[in-house]
């Protein structure tokens, strides 16, 4: 590891970068990722700062699986993830519950209130709440970087996944963290089969193991220091509960209003139900103030006696979607927070767009073209930066939901006796969860065309690189079973559009199922790469 | 002190490498920093905004409050106006001039200009045109900087500094070319004459 990552000084820091760090620190192995805003930077920091492999995977569940792996041989192991992956990672991480982890095992998984970056805004709290595992949740970068140094101990300590809740203003805010003496890396251990192989018999076992150490984990969220109470005796009329990134706002319009509430401050979870009756028996009304969905505020009703009222979420006093500002925290006191000046006139929104010289663009053109042919095809699309075409002035596109579901959705809707469907999806993408649906279509011998947009990368996050180089994608799109001759690699070029135009015209023409992978290198990643080259 | 500063633009232009530089310098100043930044699907040529937090004690929210920003540094005229509703009575706004054209709406960007002008304390420069001169069409963030330097509770000795630092890596032709482009944005926003002059024939013309 180099000199100046180690070491006691305050660093400008990325709250992603203070979990890699933390994660270097804390004598990781290896850590796995598939990209995704706002966690991306997590792997890309451990790539630039550390020795260790840090590896980008073919989706969130493999990367899951390596982790485990890694546990189970005993070493730390770091799996960073968006929201949304989660959603992928599901199986292996529900189930890595029932298991007995050995190397700490440590899941940085980054929400995205407000959806910058994503199509939900899920709170992976009710994941790390349903798999039954702990969950802290930084505050701040620096509660980054040191939740992440615990979040391995306790891993260790309960032999059981620990999750890392960030959200957005976590994962991209930079601000100074202290870092701590790293550690070494784990020796290799053995597992007991008993604890890894899932059978019923095993898993009833493991699973009251589980529960019964719950006593335990509510123990260590009690006393830990992320969950503070403070007691106001002069004001009994209101208590404050805030939890993560929440805390910077409270403690900021606090000042400002010079109000003092008795407050908790949850940052571990499972929510530590004593702190939370304490601050209770002290107020006659709780305001609940957390990033994501109303998770505190609905399992309070069940902690707290019914006289003492609820507000948050739920009760409509905070915006139940969206992303917390200060602003919000201002109203829910009842106070009318500052203006600033007006705008002096209407401004024009700016959203997003596929960038100048896109290759994307020469294939919407090109499919553009031959639907316009048609009176209502349909175009079911994916997840990555070709999902711009279904803006103007493009227009390409009628669904996004998720990884993969381009393909699975063009083959119901095809069933369902639309003509002609295509699916348009990325090339990394593809991989990630593409090739499954496209095993059902083979199966099914459906009437639809597969488009992939093959740029060689993983665009949208930072041209990360595709997982296998562009010429294994056409062997997989045969080697499951579409027709050699109507699976087609087209180098494309702005100026064989109309070549591109001919040949999507004949395969979305034909009768049954057809693939068409349109490869031209990103043009963003071509900028980067020559400017690597210059430097 | 606290000093709050939005720094708006299109994705592509540098707003991130402006809270860099500026966070560092305040850094070199035994100030705190807190910096809030956009990643991802806005990068790809969508309105980009930082928020950067400047105090000499610790700072909580990652992000500004409507009518809290000190100073707005804009890369892009239309970008500059759309915050205007985080600036604190009393706060300034410095925009570069010229537009980037990539939506079909863009107002007459004579209009967007004089709405800047009219503010309080709004003023613009032509930064790409002073970048192109000091050797670096890329380094309008730069200028930015500079002419943002004079309204920061932080030295102008340490924000070239921190500039040094972030492109010595880069090669001496971009360092000299970064220095140069800085160095140019604080006189132009320094000679008010020149600025003014501009001003004056957006004004009337």
């Amino acid at each position: 590891m180099p000199d100046d990552v180690v070491g006691a000084e305050v660093r400008m820091l990325l709250g992603d970068e203070a979990v890699a760090l933390a994660a270097l620190h804390s004598g990781i192995s290896a850590a796995y990722a598939y990209p995704g805003t706002p966690a991306t930077e997590i792997l890309e920091a451990l790539a630039f700062h550390g020795d260790k492999p840090a590896t980008w995977c073919a989706n969130e569940k493999t990367a899951y699986e390596q982790a485990l792996g890694m546990s189970m041989a005993g070493k730390r192991a770091l799996v960073s993830m968006k929201h949304v992956g989660l959603n992928v990672a599901a199986d292996p991480f529900m189930n890595s519950a029932v298991v007995h982890p050995i190397g700490g095992l440590v899941l940085a998984v980054a929400d995205d209130p407000g959806m910058h970056s994503s199509q939900n805004e899920q709170d992976s709290r009710f994941y790390a709440d349903f798999a039954r595992v702990p969950c802290l949740e930084p505050a701040d970068p620096q509660q980054a970087y040191d939740m992440t140094r615990e979040a391995f101990e306790v891993s260790e300590c309960f032999r059981i996944p620990v999750m890392l809740r960030l959200v957005t203003r976590i994962a991209h805010q930079r601000a100074g963290v202290r870092t701590s003496a790293p550690r070494e890396e784990n020796a290799l251990a053995e597992s007991d089969r008993a604890d890894w192989v899932l059978l019923p018999g095993f898993a009833r076992r493991n699973w009251r193991k589980r529960i019964e150490q719950r006593k335990e984990i509510a123990g260590w969220t009690e006393s830990s220091g992320h969950n503070a109470l403070t007691l106001n005796d002069s004001f009994r009329e209101l208590g404050v509960i805030t939890t993560g990134l929440v805390r910077s706002y409270f403690l900021e319009v606090s000042a400002a209003l010079g109000l003092t509430p008795s407050h908790l401050h949850i940052g571990a979870y499972p929510i530590p139900a004593l702190l939370v009756r304490q601050l209770a028996d002290h107020v006659s009304e709780i305001l609940v103030i957390e990033e994501g969905y109303p998770y505190v505020e609905r399992m309070l009703r069940g902690l707290i006696p019914p006289f003492v009222s609820i507000r948050g979420k739920e009760s409509g006093d905070i915006p139940a979607d969206g992303e917390l500002n200060q602003e919000i925290v201002w109203k829910a006191f009842g106070v009318e927070p500052p203006h600033g000046l007006a705008i002096p006139m209407h401004v024009a929104e700016r959203p997003p767009r596929l960038c100048d010289g896109c290759p994307h663009i020469d294939a919407y053109n090109a499919l553009t073209a031959v639907l316009g042919e048609y009176e209502s095809p349909l175009v079911t699309s994916d997840i990555g930066c070709y999902t711009l075409g279904a803006l103007p002035p493009i227009g390409v596109g009628q669904s996004c939901v998720c990884m993969g579901a381009s393909i699975g959705m063009a083959k119901g809707a095809a069933e369902a006796g639309v003509r002609p469907v295509v699916a348009v999806i990325g090339d990394s993408t593809f991989l990630h969860s593409g090739i499954t649906p496209l095993m059902d279509a083979v199966a099914g011998n459906t009437n639809m065309t597969l488009l992939i947009l093959d740029n060689d990368v993983v665009a949208m996050t930072g041209t990360q690189p595709t997982l296998l180089p562009s010429s294994r994608i056409a062997d997989i799109v045969r080697g499951i079973g579409v027709p050699p001759e109507h699976c087609h690699v087209f180098e494309s070029h702005p100026r064989r559009t109309a070549e591109l135009t001919e040949l999507l015209r004949k395969e979305i023409a034909h009768g049954g199922l057809s693939a068409v992978i349109v490869h031209r290198p990103c043009i963003e990643a071509a900028r980067q790469s020559r400017k690597a080259r210059a430097s | 002190m606290k000093f709050d500063i939005i720094v708006a633009g299109v994705g592509g232009q540098g707003v991130l490498s402006i809270g860099a530089i500026v966070s560092a310098a305040a850094m070199r100043s035994g100030l705190r920093a807190v910096q809030s930044e956009v990643h991802g699907m806005s990068q790809r040529g969508g309105a980009v905004v930082s928020h950067l937090r400047l105090a000499d004690r610790e700072i909580h929210s990652p992000t500004i409050a409507h009518g809290g920003a000190d100073l707005i540094i804009g890369l892009e005229p239309l970008e500059s106006l759309r915050y205007v509703d985080f600036l604190a009575a009393g706060g300034s706004l410095i925009s570069a001039t010229e537009p980037v054209l990539n939506i079909p709406d863009y107002p007459p960007i004579e209009e967007v200009l004089m709405s800047i002008l009219r503010l309080p304390r709004g003023r613009v420069i032509e930064a790409t045109k002073i970048a192109r001169e000091a050797g670096a069409v890329k380094a309008a963030n730069v200028v930015m900087v500079g002419a943002a330097v004079d309204f920061l509770p932080v030295d102008a000795a340490e924000v070239r500094c921190a500039i040094a630092d972030a492109f010595r890596s880069k090669g001496e032709r971009l360092l000299g070319a970064n220095l140069a482009a800085f160095e140019a944005g604080q006189r132009a926003m320094q000679h008010r004459e020149l600025v003014d002059e501009f001003e004056t024939f957006v004004l009337t013309n």
